[in-house]
């Protein structure tokens, strides 16, 4: 049977999605840490359910990022195109941070982050079958 | 679909007793608007402020700027299914108050906001540093719900523009364009020997300020459609996301969409514009896969030769953006894609998130990482409390005189990505 792998540094995320799926959460991962280690899932077989850099927020600006993968998709996926989407939004975000430094934010701009970071996932997931690779 | 739009020139805004439009000067009852927009319980305090070109005036965040329009005949409402009842809109007659706007001002989300200034370096970058701007600053609740503001937030936009339109019903444009896109087939035989040219409109869908709404319907939820130009005129699509200020279409930019006026301008003439699709931008990954195969089913079904696309945002519409750019490429349909890019400050990088070897012709709105300098100004509507946290500010780009050193993506619309500035880059 199917499951999703939820890689995430969004406590919120963790609390949505750890009782349906298989959450890999680091309080201190950045958004980079996020971005390798589901390209190392990748690696190992899993498929990208969810777009690596979801929202529009640049890597130098939201600290939060998560990564939906499935041990099945529906779609009919070119070889390596998870691994090379990966590799993209990788060097976009190494790119972007060598620019400018994630800034110190406070709590409360924190918070807005993790919720916007959790509304981009929610849209995704209540979209994706119940588990991956089924339609019902 | 055949849409007259009058244009109500207006040359300047007043505070006044009533809510009206004379000899070209837009007079606003402050009260009423502060009435309706505190209709809402979600909303705690309203102020209106207003700002003219050239004064030393700056409005930031702002979170989205839009044209008071009217429908005059021809059915529906303006915003419908979002303000207004769900009907078809797009035939008929439509007034619009040319030259004003109503900007919503207020942290929404303390960072995604842009900065409006109506004098100065940063105004050459803003198309609204030069409209007679209604400002209404609006302050939540506290403790409300994030989701909960950014609606209430987007709905004083929509209600005071809707409000403010109805005063332009009864006068007579200075001017009225005429718009008409026929029924496919015939159009297509209208001008039989024209290539016949399409418009790919991609909508920002990604989630919470991320969000666009077509008859109020959340576009991450619909499936690509075809839409006849002139309905995105009477408001059909209206924005609710703040992806970041430079590349936000605001409500304003749906109205006065550059490519879809542009395209009206060569019809007949050198090419046959025959429609819009409209898709999304979603983040579930068979969503892409879905959308872009029936954005080329449709390209190639409504027998399109060439194909405009525009995106919305950075990074994951990126990807959307390639994927729609192959497939259509792929059915035969050629493509030119019109964005903005982030380069890094000195243009040397990557400029967008993604690429495929198809994408070989493309128009560019400009580098958002450029800075510039934006010196103090007299008059603050909305706050610069949060400047530093602001997309394109950093800590301490702020000095005490009020001044600031920022990235150009801080300015509303000042990169957008469908063309509407003046920004470009030349490359082979």
């Amino acid at each position: 049977m199917g499951y999703y792998i939820v890689v995430t540094n969004n406590v919120l995320c963790r609390d949505r999605y750890q009782d349906t799926c298989r959450v890999e959460y680091q309080e201190d991962w950045t958004y980079l840490d996020v971005l390798l280690r589901a390209r190392d899932l990748v690696h190992t077989g899993a498929q990208l359910i969810t777009h690596p850099m979801a929202g529009s927020l640049k890597p130098n600006q939201t600290p939060y990022r998560s990564v939906v993968l499935g041990t099945g998709t529906m779609e009919d996926k070119e070889p390596l195109e998870d691994v090379m989407l990966m590799e993209n939004s990788i060097d976009s975000c190494q790119k972007f941070l060598r620019g400018r430094p994630l800034p110190n934010w406070p709590e409360d701009i924190k918070k807005d982050f993790r919720t916007l970071d959790l509304s981009f996932i929610d849209g995704a997931m209540a979209r994706a079958p119940r588990r991956p690779g089924i339609t019902e | 679909m055949r849409l007259e739009l009058g244009k109500i020139h207006i040359k300047d805004v007043q505070f006044g007793p009533e809510t009206k439009v004379e000899a070209g000067v837009l007079y606003v009852n402050e009260d009423e608007i502060r009435k309706l927009v505190l209709e809402d319980e979600r909303i705690v305090s309203c102020r209106v402020e207003l700002a003219h070109p050239g004064e030393s005036c700056r409005i930031t965040p702002v979170k989205d700027v839009l044209e008071p329009r009217v429908k005059v005949s021809g059915g529906g409402e303006i915003f419908p299914g979002a303000l207004n009842k769900v009907g078809q809109v797009g035939s008929g007659r439509t007034h619009c108050l040319d030259g004003a706007c109503v900007v919503t001002v207020g942290k929404i989300v303390g960072f995604q906001e842009g900065v409006i200034d109506m004098s100065g370096p940063a105004a050459e970058y803003c198309p609204f540093s030069k409209t007679q701007n209604v400002c209404v600053v609006i302050e939540p609740k506290d403790g409300l719900e994030t989701h909960d503001y950014e609606q209430a937030g987007r709905m004083v936009g929509l209600k005071v523009a809707n409000y403010i339109g109805k005063a332009g019903k009864d006068v007579e444009p200075d001017e009225v364009v005429v718009y008409e896109t026929k029924p496919l087939l015939e159009q297509i035989q209208e001008y039989p020997d024209l290539p016949k040219v399409g418009y790919l409109h991609m909508l920002q869908s990604q989630g919470l300020l991320h969000d666009t709404f077509y008859y109020g319907v959340d576009a991450k939820t619909f499936i690509p459609t075809l839409m006849y130009p002139t309905e995105i005129m009477d408001g059909a699509i209206v924005s609710g996301n703040c992806v970041a200020p430079c590349d936000k279409v605001t409500t304003y930019h749906h109205f006065h969409n550059p490519v879809i006026e542009d395209l009206y301008k060569h019809h007949g003439k050198d090419l046959n514009f025959v429609g819009v699709i409209l898709t999304n931008e979603n983040v579930f990954l068979a969503d892409k896969e879905r959308c872009s195969d029936m954005v080329a089913k449709l390209a190639k079904y409504i027998g399109l030769d060439g194909i405009l696309i525009t995106e919305e945002g950075y990074g994951n519409p990126d990807t959307d953006l390639m994927m729609n750019c192959r497939k259509v490429q792929q059915a035969g349909v050629d493509v030119v894609l019109i964005t903005d890019e982030f380069p890094g400050r000195d243009g040397k990088s990557l400029s967008l998130a993604d690429a495929c070897e198809e994408a070989n012709a493309l128009a560019s709105c400009g580098n958002g990482n450029v800075v510039i300098h934006f010196p103090p100004m007299d008059r603050l509507i909305g706050m610069t409390d949060y400047i530093e946290m602001q997309i394109g500010g950093w800590a301490g780009c702020k000095n005490d005189d009020g001044s600031f050193d920022a990235e150009i993506q801080i300015i509303i619309a000042s990169t957008i990505a469908n063309g509407f500035n003046t920004l470009a880059a030349r490359g082979i």
